[in-house]
């Protein structure tokens, strides 16, 4: 089965007044139609700006080189106006804050009926009716009249909500969810982690989701990369990665997370800072916070290696699946 | 840029290593302040860079340059008691005025004048603008409401009056003039530190700084003044245009500086009476006003987007 | 153990909001924090927890009275904070101290982190020299986990951990008695969150600090306290020992709360019961009469629109704000 998202040797790097930063470096990654792949990282992991890549939307000092493939059509490559037919209607993102992703000064019924005018050329009538549809879907109450309203007038979990519907409006083949969930309360992300999980069940669309929160990916995601200082330092099946982690960063991540099913006497915690990305440490970029270093760590940068079942790490320590 | 910090550990704890290089008892790192990046950003500002070295050099000629001209600027040359041309001979660089004087060392004797009232005067609006901008903002309540009424109130009045007034009541005195002038100009300045107190009032920093056991007064000159300092010095480079222009108006009006001491305004009003005959009499005092209010300007204009805090 | 270490009673916060009226306007009072009371002890990490628009952050404010409160006492070491005059509380500031959420906001950045740190000493210890104070930046900078020499630095030079490390210090430095956490490590990666937490409470060992610790995140927070408070638009749904709290939840809120936080362990994620509530969060403008909670419990009933529920014993340790936490 070809994957529907196919990233192929991604870099990414900007031009700062200090020279270029490479955000992403080198990275591959593959979606599946019908799977959630969860993408993890911290701040500088260089998560957000692989699919900003990929959506082009990045910042104007930013390139992109490489190949991102989403049904063998390349994204780099396309044209401004190839991409535009593309955004919406076959590849989707649901932002972090709703509130700045959607317009102040627009209904919400005109922003989602929108997306179909704009994509598929229906008529206003024809896309309100499919706007109410999609937020009932989404389970927004009293749907008809929050048509009316405007994002201001919403809580931070319905807007939440209006925007996974816009991003279903087309009914795209992948759908990218950058920290979803971050900047809402618990009990409203608990809600909109179940909406997602029903969307991931009745779509077949791929879907990807970004996040630094580990709870969150042990309840989405099929399969998960983990990225540090713009590399994959892991990726596997969501089971393997929580149950037996190959690389010490995802150890020291699942170890550092505090966890209210786990009693402990002191929290453990990843030596050191996240990297600066204008000067990254040689060899492996982890090798200043890593409790397994060697020499070999500091001057050559471990390449991908293959394991069993699809799990990847890089890391020259090797690994005993638990 | 960040250095790996020491984290204290207990014992057992399986995650930590002391990985970082030996602590080494070097010298303190000098930190790298908001002020020089700013700096740094202005240095890349042609515009403002040629702007602010050609000010400082005019400025240079007008203070220094009267000791090197042959003539003063209220010596009649009583061989010529007419407007003429530059003639090298009699020393008269730039020609003379209808009354026989030097233009040159009047021309640089008005631009002592100009630079001195616009960064006196300007001064003046500065304290007092500061001042009572900040306290207005930071205090607040009845304090703020009374400041900004006695403002309001202020701009009412119809300022060129107050200056007449002013001057004719107590005679033309120089240094009258100008705290005159800094008078009227601190209202703007006063309202606009005020607004730039409102927005700090609310940063976090500051409620630390009440936290940390900060005094009004501390607070205020601790955290508040640094912190507007970019947005005053903005509006003082805008304002010191401002000021030589209005007391250019002044002399125009003839209520400036007194005869024979002269301003570029002065210079103006004279020459603008024989506009006709001489026109040199005219323009070049006005080309001197003229390029130092466009050097301000551009100086100002360079600074607003070096202290710009987006890029921060 | 003295019992008038830090005493909180009916403690509210009001704000009026214009809500009306052309020339004369009409406010109605926006209940931040409407009916608090707990106690806090030397050496004790009390963990507040509430989603947004609880009122945690006002409750932590109005502690140390950077915000106003429009009733109730805060009684510290006897005294009651609310009569204090300007100069007075000033004074009392000395021990009570706050470490701020944002780390970078809260700190000036035009004042190097040397100059930020020496902030509480130029206010209390007047008397001391130049080098003296540098000696106690140093030495508290290092107990914090920073390099001393990093002192002239400014804080965009800091990463955002370093940031709260340098809020710590100042906070610290002067040894307070009580310090209020305000979300300390919300802003900050998961990895570095860690480092800081496991910093104040060394820190709580070494100075026998009282925390005052507001967060929203239930599983920082059962690390670090002792005892928990539960918050729901300004009111107290439940006061409890950290076991009592985690492991049996009375208040139908906290049941919500605590089964919504994701466990980083796929198979118990997925198979877990989570309780959803329904409804919306209501306007601290116009809260539900009675239990403030009712809209959104599926327990309640017509005793809890009419009546509020106190603050009642639940066991060893643990007080609830609920009719029917016996169902």
């Amino acid at each position: 089965m070809t994957s529907v998202l196919e990233i192929d040797g991604l870099t990414v790097s900007f031009s700062t007044p200090d020279g270029d930063v490479s955000a992403v470096s080198d990275i591959s990654l593959s979606v599946d139609a019908g799977e959630c792949l969860g993408l993890v990282g911290e701040s500088g992991s260089g998560k957000s700006q692989t699919f900003m890549a990929a959506l082009g939307l990045l910042a104007d000092n930013g390139t992109a080189t490489g190949e991102i493939r989403l049904d063998g059509i390349d994204l780099l490559s396309a044209s401004e106006k190839k991409l535009n037919t593309l955004r919406g209607e076959r590849i989707a993102m649901i932002f972090q804050d709703p509130m700045t992703s959607l317009t102040p000064h627009m209904k919400i019924g005109r922003q989602l009926s929108e997306v179909l005018i704009e994509h598929q050329n229906v008529d206003t009538k024809t896309g309100w009716a499919r706007a109410l549809d999609m937020l009932n879907r989404v389970h927004i109450p009293a749907a008809e009249r929050r048509l009316d309203m405007y994002p201001h007038e919403l809580s931070g979990g319905l807007r939440q909500r209006v925007m996974i519907a816009m991003a279903l409006m087309c009914e795209p083949e992948v759908i990218v969810a950058d920290e979803p969930t971050t900047a809402l309360d618990v009990t409203v992300q608990a809600q909109i982690l179940d909406l997602l999980t029903e969307v991931k069940d009745n779509l077949d669309a791929a879907i990807v989701l970004i996040t630094h929160d580990l709870g969150v990916v042990a309840g989405l995601a099929d399969r998960v990369a983990v990225m540090y200082a713009g590399r994959i330092v892991e990726q596997g099946t969501v089971g393997d990665i929580f149950a037996s982690p190959a690389h010490p960063y995802t150890q020291g991540l699942l170890a550092c997370t505090p966890r209210l099913d786990v009693e402990t006497e002191e929290l453990i915690t990843i030596f050191g800072q996240p990297p600066n990305l204008q000067n990254l440490p040689s060899g492996c970029s982890f090798h200043p916070r890593c409790t397994y270093v060697v020499e070999q760590c500091k001057s050559e940068r471990p390449a991908l290696e293959v394991m069993n079942n699809g799990h990847i790490k890089a890391c020259f320590r090797p690994h005993v699946e638990a | 840029m960040s250095d790996v910090p020491i984290n204290k550990r207990r014992p057992g704890s399986n995650l930590s290593v002391p990985n970082a290089d030996a602590l080494d008892k070097a010298a303190d790192v000098e930190g790298r302040s908001l002020w020089q990046d700013a700096f740094r950003r202005l240095k890349a500002n042609r515009a403002a860079m040629i702007s602010a070295i050609f000010l400082i050099v005019l400025a240079f000629i007008c203070f220094v340059g009267t000791a090197f001209v042959p003539w003063s600027y209220e010596e009649i040359d009583w061989d010529i008691l007419e407007a003429t041309p530059p003639n090298f001979a009699t020393g008269h660089y730039l020609g003379t005025d209808s009354l026989g004087r030097d233009l040159l060392a009047r021309i640089l004797q008005g631009g002592q004048v100009s630079f001195l009232v616009g960064i006196l005067a300007t001064s003046v609006a500065l304290v007092i603008g500061v001042s009572v901008g900040a306290t207005a903002g930071f205090v607040g309540g009845r304090v703020d409401q009374f400041l900004m009424r006695f403002v309001d109130v202020m701009y009412a009045v119809p300022l060129m009056f107050f200056i007449i007034i002013l001057m004719v009541v107590f005679g033309r005195n120089f240094y009258l003039m100008f705290l005159a002038i800094g008078f009227v100009e601190w209202l703007t300045m006063s309202r606009i530190v005020r607004g730039q107190t409102l927005t700090l009032k609310n940063k976090e920093f500051i409620e630390a700084a009440r936290a940390s056991g900060g005094s009004t007064t501390s607070i205020i000159l601790r955290h508040i003044v640094p912190n507007v300092f970019g947005v005053v010095i903005v509006y003082v480079t805008l304002t010191i245009p401002q000021v030589i222009l209005l007391e250019s108006f002044l002399s125009f009006l003839g209520l400036g500086v007194q005869p024979p001491m002269t301003s570029w305004g002065a210079l103006i009003a004279e020459g603008a009476q024989e506009m006709e005959i001489t026109p040199r009499t005219l323009i070049l005092p006005a080309v001197c006003l003229s390029t130092t209010l466009f050097c301000f300007n551009f100086l100002g204009d360079g600074l607003r987007d070096a202290l710009d805090p987006k890029d921060r | 153990m003295s019992d008038a270490f830090l005493q909180v009673r009916d403690l509210k916060v009001h704000f009026p909001i214009r809500t009306g009226g052309i020339l004369i306007g009409r406010y109605t009072p926006l209940k931040a924090v409407d009916g608090v009371s707990f106690d806090l002890n030397p050496g004790e990490t009390l963990g507040v927890v509430g989603e947004s628009g609880c009122g945690k952050s006002t409750l932590g404010r109005a502690v140390l009275q950077l915000i106003g409160a429009t009733d109730g006492a805060v009684s510290w070491l006897g005294t009651d904070l609310t009569s204090l005059n300007k100069k007075e509380l000033i004074a009392a500031r000395e021990n009570l101290q706050i470490v701020f959420q944002d780390p970078l906001a809260s700190l000036d950045p035009r004042m190097t982190a040397g100059d930020i740190i020496a902030e509480p000493l130029l206010n209390y210890r007047s008397t001391m020299s130049k080098a003296e104070r540098r000696m106690m930046v140093e030495g508290i900078m290092e107990r914090v986990g920073l390099l001393p020499r990093m002192i002239n630095r400014y804080p965009h030079e800091f990463s955002g951990g370093q940031c709260q490390r340098i809020g710590i210090a100042r906070a610290m430095i002067l040894r307070p008695k009580l310090v209020i956490c305000d979300e300390p490590v919300s802003a900050l990666d998961v990895s570095i969150q860690a480092q800081v937490v496991n910093l104040l409470m060394d820190l709580q060992r070494d100075f026998g600090l009282a925390l005052l610790f507001i967060s929203h995140d239930l599983a920082i927070v059962r690390h670090i306290s002792h005892r928990v408070l539960v918050l729901y638009l300004g009111r107290v749904m439940e006061l409890a020992d950290k076991a009592a709290l985690y492991a049996t939840p009375r208040h139908p809120y906290t049941q919500a709360l605590l089964s919504a936080v994701p466990i980083p362990d796929p198979t118990q994620e997925r198979n877990k019961d989570r309780i959803l509530l329904t409804g919306e969060l209501p306007s601290p403008l116009n809260p539900p009469t009675g239990c403030v909670f009712r809209t959104r419990c599926g327990k309640a009933t017509d005793l809890c629109a009419s009546q509020t529920p106190k603050l009642e014993r639940a066991g060893d340790g643990q007080e609830v704000a609920c009719h029917h936490w016996k169902d």
